[in-house]
């Protein structure tokens, strides 16, 4: 039986090492196109979140892959074979949903155990797989109990061992911490974080939670109105998106509307005059012509204060005090601006009304045709 | 204060009014079974004494007996396959990409939107020609149909309150669908299968319009005797027969009251959350 | 509380269409049998038989005997809604502000003589309507009357026997509808200065109209079709549809009349099920137990 083959050679994957793969998947529902031409993979032993605003679509694309649902048009490959019919049962997939789903009429133990029993293992082994599988939850001692008698964090931690107790191929996970509170949440990434490593278990995570996805993905798929927006590892989408859309989901981000003064390549160095009509350097995130209307894209902790010399001028509007850091509104010619600073900077805590000059390194402002 | 005193006179009618009603509902078929024990040939309330004499008269007369049996077997009969057809349909309508949906849906509230006497008139014209009339098969046939929209709507109800996921995972866990429905559906939708099916025997068993006209000399179903005794004679043994019948009811329903009370979803499975 | 159910509900299923298709073939295969070829075989009697007619369908509304039945019908039908409506709302408020022990003592005197059998009920009716009966007893106990009097075979006894019999279909869609209203609603018409019947006229009965529609158009239907209490209780002045159609098929054998009247009747209950459609909730008439 495949499921009794174990992991290792099961996650070879095909030649370029890619386990799952997603090709052109469109799915429609009515006039409605939930995803529409989707494709990217997902490495052997790779954590990759799926990540995007609400009703972007990436229930639907983790659907397509469990087999709960069947695209329109579009393949889905699980190690290098064609799976985009194979009913679900048969995809040796693990599945952790949104809301625990442990069986609440068999114990917790016999909750792991399920899906050993439909592989027909023997009680005996069944139980000894179970049992580790709990104490790898770090729940030993709550497999009699029934799960109505858990919190909800065991509840999903349970959920999480009967999900992984077959070593399947690739865990599906579609928002399963969003139910639990915010400690239980931040508590819970890491510990998946450390049961994904152990196991070496290839993770698609949904969430639309960016914390969530920039602290445990490898890499991270952003989703938007159903297509992909970029995929690539958190510390290259938070500093060079490649969207206006992905530089506002992921992170917060300042837009200041510009023009351009000539032509540049995506990558380089672009002289603009922005909204108020003052002059900037900043870098072309995509191609663009002189006289063209862009989006400045700049993070609040990339702008850097002075009182001294030339260049874009702001004054403070209000500071909003946030422990280890302070956030300043400041008012621009152009738009009002978020501005990071810390505890002690050499700031102190401006008045309203101070003025300041911006600075910031040409690569840390992307402009973005608008 | 005044406002406040306007307000209890006025409720205070129209509570007493209410409590008459539901009195009402109940006092008619209360009077029957004080009434059975009566020694009178005129039943009257209260009753001048206390015999057992009419039930001795149901439990010993033979075609009181074969019209009791006939509906017992009818009825179990029908509640087992209504609960089995209904349960089947249901799974398709809720669980599965059932082609012509809409048609089913119809169908399934059809039985109680038609008046029994047009069904009872029609199941007899084609039940007689198929030499259906007085069988056993012909009884449960008609019952079972009877029965459905009862069963569906309970099963329905039951499926709808259990969390589809848990189908879901049990999928993902390597269950094949029937494994899925075996191992975790039916287990958490049973107390629905029991009512269901109480529903379905307690329908079978009181069931007079089609009975009326589908029973033959030979095979009369028990509200098809007590019809035939009602117009002909109101005798005393019709109490201890509608006492007996009354009695069987209630105990279905407790039973059904506390089916319907058992197992319930985990409370985690059915917490609401917000996203998705 | 269900999260998004229509997300799952729509999205994957559990079974494939032919899976869905043969999880439902007993149940046509049922309803076949002794629901739909039935019905079509008997309305193929009123239009075919012995060729394409609508004879049978003129009759119906040519003879006066006929005529009288269908207005007799109606108007008892009607009758029986109206004072079903009226006992019931007022129980059926009381329950949806009831709690605890009461409201489960209640509901089961609003579910008990819907679950029991109703020729047993009818029965009762007879018995405390016969002439030496418990009724006819109080009245001359009491001295409203002299002589025990006839109430079996009138058309009051058939009302008030059927009102009893129907009067929970009315009950617990009015019930569930009253349940529903948040109480917030009454405190702020209260606080805005309506006083108890005003809340009630302005408040309270426009939200539950639902229903009131939906439990009258059940009683309505069930009504014109009623077969047990109107025969047993009723004599041949306050025949109605059913029982004549009951004559007509066991009486003279003639099939393609009584699939006439059963045709009309067909026809009006679908007229009230098209109007009504979107208010009748057909679920709360079942399952409640
Ligand atoms: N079964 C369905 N029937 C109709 N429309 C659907 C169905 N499933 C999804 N959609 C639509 O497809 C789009 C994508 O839905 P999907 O559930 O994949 O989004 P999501 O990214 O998971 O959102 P969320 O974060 O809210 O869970 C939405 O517009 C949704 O309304
Ligand atoms: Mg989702």
């Amino acid at each position: 039986m495949r499921a009794a083959a174990g992991g290792a050679e099961l996650r070879t994957g095909t030649g370029n090492g890619e386990h799952v793969g997603v090709h052109e998947l469109v799915k429609r529902y009515g006039d409605v196109a939930a995803v529409d031409g989707v494709t990217f993979g997902v490495r052997t032993g790779e954590f990759l979140a799926l990540l995007g605003p609400s009703g972007s679509g990436k229930t639907t694309v983790l659907m397509n892959i469990a087999g709960f649902d069947f695209p329109d048009f579009g393949r889905i490959e699980i190690g290098g074979q064609d799976v985009t019919w194979t009913p679900s049962h048969k995809r040796n997939l693990g599945m952790v949903f949104q809301r625990y789903t442990l069986f609440p009429h068999m114990t917790v133990l016999d909750n792991i155990a399920f899906p050993l029993r439909m592989r027909k293992i023997g009680r005996a082994e069944r139980e000894e797989r179970a049992r580790v599988a709990l104490r790898t939850v770090r729940l030993e001692g709550y497999g009699e109990r029934k799960p109505a008698q858990l919190s909800g964090g065991q509840q999903q931690r349970v959920a999480m061992a009967r999900a992984v107790v077959y070593n399947p191929e690739v865990l599906l996970m579609d928002e399963p911490l969003s139910a639990l509170d915010k400690n239980l949440r931040e508590e819970m990434q890491i510990e998946i974080k450390h049961l994904q490593r152990e196991l070496g278990v290839t993770v698609i995570f949904v969430t639309h939670d960016q914390t969530e996805a920039l602290t445990m993905a490898d890499r991270i798929a952003v989703l938007d109105l159903g297509k992909l927006q970029q995929l690539d590892t958190p510390k290259a989408l938070y500093e060079q998106p490649t969207s206006a859309f992905v530089a506002g989901f992921i992170g917060e981000t300042n837009f200041w509307p510009a023009v351009a003064s000539g032509d540049a390549v995506a990558g380089s160095e672009l002289g603009v005059t922005l909204e108020g009509g003052e002059r900037a350097t900043v870098t072309a995130a995509d191609a663009i012509r002189g006289g063209q209307k862009v989006k400045v894209a700049i993070r609040p902790e990339n702008i850097r204060l002075s009182k001294d010399g030339a260049g874009v001028q702001a004054s403070v509007e209000e500071a909003i005090y946030a422990g280890s850091i302070t956030t300043l509104l400041l008012r621009s010619k152009g738009p009002t601006l978020r501005v990071r600073v810390g505890p002690d900077g050499a700031l102190g805590e401006p008045a309203p009304g101070t003025p300041f000059t911006l600075g910031w390194q040409t690569r840390h402002a992307r402009a973005y045709a608008a | 204060m005044r406002r406040r005193s306007e307000l209890t006179a006025g409720r205070l009618a129209a509570n007493a009014f209410a409590y008459g009603v539901a009195i009402f509902l109940l006092v008619p078929t209360a009077l029957i079974v004080p009434m059975s024990f009566g020694p009178d040939r005129y039943l009257k309330f209260p009753p001048s004494g206390f015999t057992l004499e009419w039930y001795s008269a149901y439990f010993s007369d033979r075609d009181w007996l074969d019209a009791t049996f006939f509906s017992l077997r009818i009825a179990v009969l029908t509640s087992i396959v209504a609960t089995v057809v209904g349960a089947l349909v249901s799974l398709a309508l809720v669980r599965g990409r059932l082609p012509g949906k809409p048609v089913f849906e119809l169908l399934v509230v059809g039985p109680v939107i038609v008046p029994n006497i047009a069904i009872a008139i029609a199941t007899y014209l084609v039940f007689d020609g198929l030499k259906l009339t007085g069988t056993t098969l012909g009884f449960v046939a008609a019952h079972t149909a009877l029965a459905m929209p009862f069963v569906v709507f309970t099963i329905l109800a039951s499926l709808h309150r259990y969390d589809a996921d848990l189908e879901r995972a049990a999928l993902s866990c390597g269950a094949s669908p029937l494994q899925a429905f075996t191992w975790v559906t039916l287990p958490q939708i049973l107390p629905g299968i029991v009512s269901a099916a109480l529903f379905a025997f307690i329908i079978s068993f009181d069931e007079p319009v089609i009975s009326f006209f589908i029973s033959d000399l030979d095979h009369r179903s028990l509200p098809r005797k007590m019809f035939e005794d009602i117009d002909y004679n109101v005798s005393p043994t019709l109490a201890a027969v509608a006492t007996v019948l009354t009695g069987l009811t209630v105990l279905a329903l407790v039973a059904g009251h506390f089916a319907g009370r058992g197992r319930q979803a985990s409370p985690g499975a059915r917490r609401p959350t917000s996203g998705n | 509380m269900k999260a998004r159910p229509s997300r799952f509900m729509l999205g994957g299923r559990t079974y494939s269409p032919a899976a869905s298709l043969l999880l439902a073939t007993p149940f046509l295969l049922v309803l076949m049998l002794a629901f739909l070829l039935p019905l079509g075989m008997l309305l193929r009697e009123s239009l075919f038989v012995p060729s394409f007619t609508v004879e049978h369908y003129r009759r119906v509304f040519d003879e006066p005997v006929y005529l009288r039945v269908m207005y007799r019908t109606i108007r008892i039908s009607a009758l029986v809604t109206l004072i079903s409506l009226l006992l019931g709302y007022p129980l059926a408020a009381m329950m949806a502000r009831t709690r605890g022990l009461m409201l489960n003592l209640l509901l089961v005197a609003v579910l008990l003589p819907l679950w029991t059998s109703v020729l047993v009920r009818t029965y009762a009716w007879l018995v405390l309507l016969q002439r030496n009966g418990v009724v006819n007893d109080l009245l001359t106990g009491l001295g409203i009357v002299d002589a025990p009097m006839q109430l079996l075979r009138t058309e009051g006894a058939v009302v008030l026997a059927m009102s009893h019999v129907l009067l929970p279909f009315v009950v617990l869609p009015l019930y569930a509808t009253l349940r529903a209203i948040p109480d917030d609603y009454a405190r702020a018409a209260r606080m805005l200065g309506a006083n108890g019947f005003a809340v009630f006229r302005h408040v309270t009965l426009p939200l539950s109209m639902p229903g009131i529609t939906s439990g009258c158009v059940m009683v309505f239907l069930l009504a014109l079709g009623f077969f047990v209490t109107p025969a047993l209780i009723g004599g041949p002045q306050q025949m109605m549809l059913a029982t004549l159609v009951q004559q007509q098929v066991t009486e003279l054998l003639n099939w393609p009349f009584a699939g006439a009247i059963i045709g009309v009747l067909l026809l009006a209950v679908l007229g009230l099920m098209i109007v009504f459609h979107r208010v009748i909730r057909l679920d709360r008439f079942v399952g409640q137990a």
